[in-house]
This record gives C-alpha cells, structure tokens and sequence, in this order.
C-alpha cells in the first residue's frame, strides 16, 4: 500500500475515532508533563469534551452512504453510527459520574483512568465498524485490556484487585475461545473480511468441499458467540461479572455493565448476520436444501438467553451487595437482549438497538445514585438504601424510577423495550422464550422491588441528609429525562432511528 | 361529543393535585389532606360531565381519542409499519365504571384524614393511582389499557406496603406477584392478538371474526382461539379473583389501610369483571360461550366458598373479604348466563358491589379508629354509643345480603333471573349462597351493634360529620340504584346489547 492509496480513502469517516484517540493522547501528555499537584480530577472534563466532540462528528455523518476504508476492514454505516452514538452518550454519563467519584482520593493514578477509559471507549466505537476479523480482533483486545487495568484501579483496595484478576484470567479464555473460532473460518474461507465470508460461505453450498465440513463452520461460530458472551456478560462466560462489578470502582462497574455490553452486541449482531447469515446449516431437507446455519443454532442460543435471563433473575434474588445484585440483573437484561437476536426478525437490530439506549438511560442513572450513596455509606452493602427516601427523597424517587424501568413496568423507556423485544419473539413463534422472559421479568420483580422497599419504608440507619455531587446529579437528571421521555414518547426514539437511519444497509447488498 | 381532549383531560386530571400537593411543604398535615380531597373531587365533576353529555341512545363509542403512539416496525426493512395508537374512547359500561371510580376514590380521599404518617406520599400515590384507573377503563387499545392497568400496580403496592397494618410487606409483595404474573399473561394474549390481526384497537379487534381469517394465521383456529381466551381469564381471575387464585387478595384486605382497601374492593378488583366482559366475551364470543359452563361452576364455588368461609371468620375484615369472592361469584354466574338479564346483573353487581363493600370497609376503618380492633369477639354492643354508626352498618349490610330496595336486590335478583333461564340447577344451588350470606353478615352485624357494650367502649364518640357524609352518599346511591336502577340501565343498554350480539344471544 503505497501514500498515493492511503491518502485516497475517505478518512472523515474515522472522525469521532481520531478525536476520541487524540483525547487519549493529549491526555496522557498532560498526566506526564503537568505537576504532581495538578487536580487530576479536570481530566474528566476534557475528557467529556472529546466525548462531545466524537459526538458532533457523529451527528454530522448521519445520512451519508455507506463507506468503507482500509480494503473494506472499517465500514461506516448506519447501524455502526446509531450504535457509536449510544456509546458516546454511555461514555458521557460515566465521565460526569466519574468527576465525583473516591472523594478520599484513594485512586493515586487519576490521570491514568481517564486516557484508559478513552482507549477503551476507542476499542468499543471501532468494535461497531469492524467488517473484517482482524479490525474486530485487535479493537476487542483494546477495549478488554483497558478494562482489565481500569477494574484493578483501585490498587490497594484488595477486592479491585481480586477483581481485575479474575477479569483478566476469564478474558484470556475468552480471547482464546473468540480466536479459535475466527481460526476455522478463516481456514475454510481464505479471507478475514465479513462481507467476503459471507459470499463464500453462500457460494460454498454448492461447493462439496465446503458443504462437507459444514458442521466445522457451525462450530466455528459456536466457539466466536462463546467468547463474546463474555463481553456481553451472558451464559456461558457471566460468572465473572458479580466478582468484577462488585469489586471495580463504581464508574468503571458502569462502564463495563452498559458501554462494553452495548459494544459487545453490536460486533454479535455483525458477526452473526453478516458472515454467518449464508453459511449452511446442520439439517437438510430433500425440497428445499439445507437449512441457513442460524437456523440450526437457534435453538440453542435460545437455550442460552433462557438461561441467562433464569440465572440472572434468580441468583438476584439473594444478593447482599448492589453492586452484585446489579451484575446478576445486568446478566439477566443481557438476556432479554438476547431474545431478539434469537428471534431474528425485520424489528431485530431496531428492537436491540431501542432496548440498549433504555437501558444505558436507566443503568447507568441507578449507578450514579449507587455510587454516590455507597460512597457516603462506605460500603456498597443494599442496607446503605434503607431510609433513603428519609434522608433525601428526590433521589429516592429519581432510583425508584429507574428500578421500575429495570423491571419493565409501562410508562418508562424499560417497558417499551421490552415490549417491542416481546412482540418481535411472538411475531416470529418463539413462545417458549417470550414465556421465559416474561416470567423472569416476573421474578425480578422481587429484588427490584425489594430495593424500594427499603429506601421507602425501612428506617435509615442515621438522619444525616445527603447532598448530590454536581457530576452524578447530571447522570441522574437526563436518566430520568431519558427513561421517561422514551417510555412516554417512544416514537421521539423510534421514529428518530427510521427517519435517519437505515440500519438495513449492514447486511450485504 | 366530539370533543377530542375531554378524557386525556378527565383521565390526568389528578395531576393538577399532584402538582399542587409536590410544591407543598411535608409538615402541613390539615392543608395537605384538604387538597389532596379536593383533588379527587376535579376528576368527579368532570365525570359528572360526561356523564350528562354522554348519549346513551348513541351506539358508539363517544368522547372518542386516536393519536399514533408508538410504531412497529421501520418502514425502510419492512415495506409497511403498524402504529399503536393512543386511543381513548367510552361506552355506557366503561363510562358508569369511571364514575364509579371518581365517587369511590373521593369517598376513600375523604376516609383518608386517619392516615397519620407521610400524608403528602400517600395522597401523591393515591392520586397517581386514580389515574391509572381512569385510564384502564377508558382505554381503546389494548397496549394503553395494560400501561394504565400496571400504572394501579406501583401505587398500590406502595399504599398497602408503607400504610397497612402489621403484616403490611408481605401483602404488598403476596399482591405484586399474584398481579405481575397475572399482568405478565395478560400482555402475553394481546401480543400474540397484535401479531395476528396487525391491530391493538379494542373496537377493531370486538368487530373481527377470527373464524373468519385465512387459515394460514393460527388464530383462525379454534384450539388456538381457546388457548388465548384461556389466558385472559386466567388473567382477570386474579384481579376479580376467582377461586384459587383469590388468597392474595385476602391478605391485601386484610393488611391494606382502610382507603386503599375502599379502592381495591371497590374498584381494582372490578377492572376483572371488566376485563372479563369486554376482551374474554368481546373478542371470543363463541369460544367463552363453550366456557360459560365451567365458568358458571367456578362462580358457584366462590359464590358457597366465600359464603361459607365468611361465616367462619372471627376478623371482620376478613369477612368482608370473604364475602368480596362470594359477591363476585356473582358477577361470573351472571356472565355465564350469556343473556341480558345475566350480563345486566353482573355489571350491576359490579357498580353495586363496589359501592357497597367500599361503604363496608369505611365503616371498618371507623369502626377500628375508635377500638383498635376488627375482631369480632373483642367488639359488641356499639349501638348503645354509636347509633349513628350501628345503623349505617346495618344498612350496609343489608344492602350487602341484597335487601330489596338496595342495589344488592337488583343485581342479584337479575343475574340469577338470567341462570335460570338458561343453567337451572346450577342457580337453584346457587341460591343456597344467599341465605348463607344473609346469615354471615347479620351475625357479624349483630356481634358488633348489639350484646354487652364493653367497659373500654362505652364512651367512644359517634359518627363525625366528616364520616358521615361519605357514608351518607354511599347510602345514598345504594338506595337510589336499588329503587331507580334506570340511572344504571339506561346508558348500559346499548353497551351490552353489543356484548350479546357476539355471542348471538
């Protein structure tokens, strides 16, 4: 590749990338070269103007074709441009929670938690664009190796450090298990670019060579959903998350519970429907051929968003701890997510799409009140929210809020989500998921409800009144705002995402 | 009629209360009680309205809404997308049953001065629920009907959890669950009619003959169709409740604070029976005509059940709750009998019910303001210091083991008229149940006003006129629909009428 080419591609379609990475960059500069004595605190507000900057960049691109750079390994399209978007926002809501964040100071290397956090939002918005295995693969390990040193952050506290190790030992399986299975398809097809594997795959059902191995391939994609659960934090690969999120400092637990999860579907959904859609399945029929590989899987994904939603929903019930309670509950919301991706209809990419900004808007809101009354309590024990509404009663009705969205009960942005995940899983006869999901929805009733119940009706444990930090209070006003404009509006969200954006066009011509 | 906003504005017209009361300081008890009364009266006065402006020889729906809400489906993939829309809209059923709900939750406002702790919460929830009552019965589409229906769910919870007696967080969390998996089925039947006639509009879905559509759509099969409507009853059997699904409700009469307890038994466990009349009989005429039999042995078994167990029962309150199972027995016998005498008699008991049992628990919870107590062996001789009250009660009570003249008489007396005609035997036993219920509740009656008066309750005060003008109106309309049941009858006619016509009856 001579200068000539390099220069030739459309570059401007890196723009919210560059301005992100050039944030990181000026960042860790400033961290090397400013005093000791400099409030390192600061950097989240230069942090958020990247942010807001990437996001402008990103508003500008909407509408414009569908460009790829760099041999087809980085594709911008609509799907990638509404999936940045929420990324940039859930990145914008854990800086400003991130402003408040260990008053004591107990984290001594500030500076490095916010170019880390930037590298890692890097890794999540190239996550989106990638078209090619290598582009995704070298923009996972970004993201996840961020994450592994921001979950160590707090480096004396012994429980972040059990957590970091553990994130880092189910990683590298995980890693191993993704890079396996990208192996084998790279050795059937010859090529690493998604768009590619899908013709091959296509044309190889008449080719015998390919057909023969067919079981070979299936289990290839097998092995690649297997390893992106972790990042989804889903059955089979979820048991770190109660271990990590209870033990990373509260901004990073968000981070990893809606930014890296928002990530992590959108590489599944462009892996799956992209290089997989053609490729053929187990079973075949005499009339009509053999089946899409999807097919043959499906059942089995379904199996695994079952247990996902089971698991998380159950082992919710138990916990002590909110920050655990909320890993279990993000396993299980993981899990509804999952039901649209099994259930593979027209609505699939917008219904995923819809849920995961409702979910950015209410998780990350509940986190920024989890993390400023486990700091006041110094503990993250689910007790702390005793009496809440006594001690301060805005707060508790802005949490009680998000709980109810969480829970999916109407007029908040949680219920139509899972309504239009409902529809699109009855719509295309998956009774049995719906029935799963909806009974588990049930269940979290229990520990949702169980956490307003003690802010509401239990006595605090002392009257002292709790004042909201600046940085969260923002959190918590636009979660609210988004989590019950979006439940009674939903078409402001819907209708935003046809009018602009066609997330048809990720899927080959 | 054709005013568009009217009920948005009737619906979420305790939100101007809210408002007011949310920019109220906490401390204020007297200023905080009076506006949250005044509150519920906004929303009575405009379904006072609306009832004088309703035409009841008209057989549409009037006062009717329908804005695009939320759409299904992005054009760009799918060719075509559907809209779900914001459609409200009422007929002579749903709007008495908002009426209904605007005098009982007035009258419940005005029970409430005994609320002692947190008053500005408890009347924001009590307001907020009203709301979402309103909405449910005037909702026209089935996604709007199910957001109002679990906007009564958080409120509730709240009031019975935070307010109620000492058992109060088990109740609360016994309701939440009974109620969420019974919304849970609820939402699993109206998708899965979304998914297959491409329509949420109540109206829409009464017209379609589902028999009728291609057979490649599941729904035009019968089994299919049985299985769905199975769903719905299940679903408003646990909001009625019928027999087994009823012990949640026991516990919330139990545990509940006397207003809530107004409300629910007046009106949440109405939204069941209206459930049952307008989605089970109006979407699947045929299929709940072959069900009218078990339906009609189930009402019989909560018809003798709650009879029977009232009698048994040493807590008044729990033999209130007791004889709500037995009373709602009623409304199923009275659909079961699929004619108009039957259907008339079940909606009647509906109202009627309503009112009389909200007027009972208000004299329970005057009755344990001055006492302390609802067991029946701790209470007796009040008539000596409560006069006023003792006669209020029976009057109640009479109403309750339906005494000509109530409105107790009327909607028995026509439910049982339509049985008869059509399932003789199984009325005949039925009738067993009303003279057990008219001895359960004239021994707990008797027990309270006569015997020996108790030392520690000879002096206790009598009715106050703020008590006594809420039971005075609950009296009041009893007595009124008992002998002029034409104010119910008239504007129902025509909504039952188009009930009967699915069913051919």
């Amino acid at each position: 590749m001579d200068l000539e080419t390099l220069l030739s591609f459309h570059w401007g379609i890196m723009a919210p990338e560059f301005t992100i990475f050039i944030t990181a960059v000026v960042l860790s500069l400033m961290d090397l070269f400013f005093s000791r004595h400099f409030n390192r605190r600061l950097f989240a507000w230069w942090a958020l103007l990247g942010v807001a900057v990437a996001f402008i960049f990103c508003v500008t691109e909407i509408g414009s074709p569908v460009t790829t750079i760099l041999g087809g390994t980085y594709r911008l399209d609509s799907f990638a441009l509404a999936f940045k978007m929420l990324l940039l926002i859930g990145a914008g809501f854990v800086l400003l929670m991130s402003v408040d964040y260990d008053k004591k100071g107990e984290i001594s290397y500030r500076g490095e938690f916010y170019y880390l956090f930037m590298t890692a939002l890097l890794g999540a918005m190239m996550l989106t664009s990638s078209a090619d295995m290598i582009t995704l693969f070298v923009s996972l390990e970004l993201l996840s190796l961020s994450s592994y040193i921001l979950a160590g952050m707090r480096k004396n506290d012994p429980t972040s450090n059990e957590a970091a190790f553990k994130y880092v030992v189910n990683g590298g399986i995980a890693t191993a298990v993704i890079l396996f299975g990208i192996s084998y398809v790279y050795g059937f097809t010859g090529t690493t670019n998604l768009y590619e594997v899908n013709e091959i795959l296509n044309a190889g059902n008449a080719n015998p060579l390919l057909f023969s191995d067919r079981y070979l391939i299936v289990f290839s994609f097998v092995l690649v959903f297997a390893g992106l659960a972790f990042k989804l934090a889903t059955v089979p690969f979820h048991m770190w998350a109660p271990d990590v999120y209870e033990g990373a400092p509260t901004p990073v637990t968000a981070f990893l519970s809606v930014v890296s999860k928002t990530a992590g579907f959108a590489v599944l959904l462009r892996f799956f429907y992209v290089g997989f859609a053609q490729a053929a399945g187990l079973h075949t029929s005499s009339q009509s051929g053999p089946e899409i590989a999807f097919a043959s899987l499906e059942p089995y994904f379904a199996v695994l968003a079952a247990m996902a939603m089971i698991i998380g929903n159950t082992a919710a019930l138990k916990q002590k701890n909110i920050k655990r309670l909320f890993a279990y509950s993000s396993i299980a919301q993981a899990g509804y997510v999952l039901v649209p991706f099994v259930a593979f209809t027209s609505l699939t990419v917008g219904d995923i799409w819809f849920y995961l900004m409702a979910y950015l808007f209410m998780n990350l809101g509940a986190f920024a009140v989890i993390q400023v009354v486990s700091e006041k309590e110094g503990s993250a024990d689910i007790q702390g929210f005793a009496g809440l509404y006594r001690r301060s009663p805005w707060i508790a009705l802005a949490m009680a809020v998000f709980l109810v969205s969480l829970a999916g009960i109407p007029a908040t942005a949680g219920f139509i989500g899972k309504f239009n995940i409902f529809l699109g899983a009855l719509l295309s006869s998956h009774y049995w998921l719906a029935s799963v999901m909806i009974g588990t929805t049930v269940i979290s009733y229990f520990y949702y409800f169980g956490i307003m119940a003690r802010m509401f009706l239990r006595p605090a444990s002392h009257p002292e009144k709790m004042a909201f930090p600046l940085g969260a209070g923002i959190v918590v006003c636009l979660g609210i705002a988004g989590t019950l404009g979006f439940g009674i509006f939903p078409n402001a969200a819907i209708g935003f995402l046809h009018d602009y954006f066609q997330l048809g066009n990720f899927f080959p011509e | 009629m054709s005013d568009p906003y009217f009920l948005s504005i009737l619906i979420f017209s305790p939100l101007v209360g809210m408002i007011v009361l949310a920019f109220m300081p906490k401390d204020v008890k007297a200023p905080l009680r009076t506006v949250g009364f005044l509150a519920t009266l906004l929303p009575l006065i405009l379904a006072l309205i609306a009832f004088v402006r309703f035409n009841a020889d008209m057989g549409e729906l009037q006062f009717v809404t329908s804005v695009p809400w939320i759409e299904i489906g992005d054009p760009e993939v799918t060719n075509s997308s559907l809209y779900i829309y914001y459609a409200l809209g009422v007929d002579g059923l749903s709007l008495l049953l908002i009426l209904l709900t605007t005098i009982i939750t007035a009258l419940a406002a005005a029970a409430s001065v005994k609320i002692q702790k947190e008053i500005k919460g408890y009347y924001l929830l009590f307001l907020l629920l009203e709301v979402g009552m309103l909405g449910v019965f005037a909702s026209q589409n089935l996604l709007l009907f199910f957001v109002f229906f679990e906007m009564t769910l958080v409120p509730t919870y709240f009031l019975i959890a935070k307010w109620g007696y000492r058992e109060r967080e088990k109740a609360a969390n016994m309701f939440l669950i009974y109620n969420g998996l019974g919304s849970a089925v609820m939402l699993i039947a109206f998708i899965v009619l979304f998914t297959q006639t491409g329509t949420m509009n109540i109206e829409k879905l009464q017209a379609i003959d589902f028999s009728r559509l291609p057979s490649t759509v599941p729904l035009a099969h019968s089994a299919f169709r049985y299985g769905l409507l199975f769903a719905l009853i299940v679903a408003f059997a646990v909001k009625l409740p019928i027999f087994p699904l009823h012990s949640w409700m026991l516990r919330v009469h139990a545990e509940a604070p006397v207003p809530t307890v107004m409300i629910h038994s007046g009106i949440l466990l109405k939204i069941g029976a209206y459930g049952l009349i307008r989605f089970c009989m109006g979407f699947f005429p045929e299929a709940f005509a072959d069900f009218a039999y078990g339906l009609a042995i189930l009402g019989l078994i909560n018809l003798l059940y709650g009879a029977f167990i009232a009698f048994r029962q040493s807590d008044f309150k729990l033999v209130l709750a007791y004889s709500s199972v037995s009373h709602m027995g009623i409304v199923l016998l009275g659909l079961a009998a699929l004619n108009t005498a039957g259907i008339q008699g079940a909606v009647f008991q509906v109202i009627s019910h309503g009112m009389i049992s909200a007027m009972l628990f208000f004299m329970v919870g005057v009755f344990y303001e001055r006492t302390h107590t609802t067991e029946l062996r701790n209470i007796s001789g009040l008539a000596k210091s409560m006069p006023r009250t003792s006669g209020l009660l029976l009057a109640a009570g009479l109403a309750s083991l339906g005494l000509p003249g109530m409105s107790g008489f009327i909607s028995e007396f026509m439910a049982f008229l339509g049985l008869f005609e059509r399932l003789p035997v199984l009325a005949a036993i039925g009738t067993l149940g009303i003279i057990v219920t008219a001895v359960y509740v004239l021994r707990a009656v008797m027990k309270i006003t006569f015997g020996k008066t108790k030392e520690e309750h000879q002096s206790v005060a009598d009715l106050r006129l703020v008590e006594l003008l809420p039971a005075a109106v609950m009296i009041g309309v009893i007595i009124l629909i008992g002998v002029y049941p034409a104010v119910l009858a008239d504007s129902l006619h025509l909504a039952i009428d188009s009930v009967l016509v699915g069913i051919g009856g």
